[in-house]
């Protein structure tokens, strides 16, 4: 199987401005200094081996869309972020003409989670069937009321597709095609929900808009049993430690250290950094990820946890 | 998880030593906030003397993070001294090292509380 990462910003897309352009430029320019490159080649080879990651990257703007792509026809993605737009225009290019069906998972409705369903190709197309899972009751209402005028041109109604909503209860598992689904109550202001996905022994826990206090073991362990050996956790980690139980206390959100922590617990395999902070840019996002690394090295014990941060285009593969 | 604590004249110092985690913070916390408590009503402050602290995670950071919230709702302060290396690395890594004063030793935290206690501490 595959994950693919359309949309990994929390709260609002961002984008690169000019000014973020020019800078990245002038610092790879500067770090090129007294160097000379025969061809484009060398030069992109120079780029990718000796240039840091937030230089010649962006960790992208989309707010969040992770697909999961396993074998058969139909396709699985979580949350409808402005990243639903790519993802859209990638089942679009795939199917070619063909009518898909796809099955959506709602962590929860906030905007920033449903602002891509309008955009959503697909959708469009006559004969797609859209399957939105989800444990909220209000999910229905929150896709239709954003669409309803005067915020969108088109209404609910007028879409093509034939749209299914599937209310799904938490810690109950789902066997979906195969893979069994499992929602997971998490804390944030009108809840979220968590999904650990399963197919023939992997698994992948998508657990964004998620914040953990850690007060007692018990909260903590809970956690660690929905992360227990998963081979992916995509994980909310939109702040700093300090900044996530100080200023951002109560914003429903997690930190890279607590990520860290929870997966260590659950003997979880890799961690992926999720939701990223508009406000941070892409030097920030790596520093997060390179103390977040640090700290599991710190704290490591018999079990090595691989740390990444997620990037609009990142495909991890199992 | 041991604490203690000793007073030169408005400095509290509270030295913590082993790990402090999950399983310890919850005993921590009620210590600390007693002291916190009763150091602003004295005008004083707390001096965190973390040399002998060897780990500390989350939920032991999160008790300074309170501890440091009360102190600053009673007008009470809180300075941080003499972190070992890898509490100092969890410090610098988790930010907490922009929330707190952070002292290398015991001696410049007190001297920053106030001369009195800096000479109460000379004296002890």
């Amino acid at each position: 199987m595959r994950v693919r990462f359309w949309g990994t910003r929390g709260s609002i897309p961002v984008a690169l401005t000019t000014a973020d352009v020019r800078d990245k430029l002038a610092q790879a320019l500067f770090q090129a200094s007294g160097r000379t490159f025969k061809n484009y080649e060398e030069a992109h080879a120079f780029a990718s081996s000796e240039l840091d990651f937030s230089l010649t990257h962006t960790f992208g703007g989309h707010t969040p869309c992770v697909e999961l792509e396993y074998p058969g026809d139909d396709y699985y993605v979580c949350d409808m972020g402005s990243g639903a737009r790519p993802f859209g225009v990638h089942v679009l290019a795939k199917q070619a003409r063909r009518p898909a069906t796809i099955n959506i998972f709602m962590s929860h409705v906030h905007w920033d989670h449903i602002m891509g369903f309008p955009f959503l190709g697909p959708a469009y197309v006559p004969g797609t069937t859209i399957r939105i899972h989800g444990c909220h009751d209000v999910i229905e209402h929150a896709f239709r009321l954003q669409q309803s005028p005067p915020c969108f041109p088109v209404t609910f109604e007028q879409l093509g597709a034939k749209i299914e909503f599937v209310r799904l209860e938490p810690d109950k598992p789902y066997a979906i095609n195969g893979i069994t689904v499992t929602p997971h109550l998490q804390l944030h202001g009108g809840d979220s929900y968590g999904y650990r996905f399963e197919h023939e022994g992997k698994a992948v826990v998508y657990t964004t808009d998620s914040e953990h206090k850690l007060e007692n073991r018990t909260e903590a362990e809970a956690f660690a049993n929905f992360f227990r050996n998963a081979d992916v956790v995509i994980f909310d980690a939109m702040y700093a430690l300090a900044e996530a139980i100080s200023v951002k206390a109560d914003w429903g959100h997690s930190s890279n250290i607590v990520g860290v922590e929870l997966c260590q617990m659950a003997r979880a395999k890799h961690l992926v950094l999720f939701h990223h902070e508009p406000a941070n840019n892409d030097a920030t996002l790596e520093g997060l990820l390179k103390e977040a690394r640090r700290f599991e090295e710190l704290t490591r014990g018999d079990h090595a946890l691989k740390v990444s941060a997620a990037y609009d285009g990142m495909e991890i593969d199992l | 998880m041991n604490v203690t604590s000793r007073r030169y004249a408005n400095a509290v110092v509270v030295h913590a030593a082993g790990r402090l985690d999950q399983d310890t913070c919850e005993a921590f916390r009620g210590d600390l906030l007693k002291h916190v408590d009763e150091a602003a009503h004295n005008g004083g402050a707390i001096v965190l003397d973390l040399s002998a602290l060897e780990y500390v995670s989350s939920a032991g950071l999160r008790c300074f993070m309170l501890a440091s919230r009360q102190a600053k709702a009673q007008h009470g302060r809180i300075f941080v001294a003499a972190l070992q290396p890898m509490v100092s690395e969890i410090f610098q890594i988790s930010h907490f090292n922009l929330v707190f004063q952070v002292f290398p030793t015991v001696r410049e935290a007190v001297d920053a509380v106030s001369p009195e206690a800096s000479t109460a501490f000379e004296k002890a």
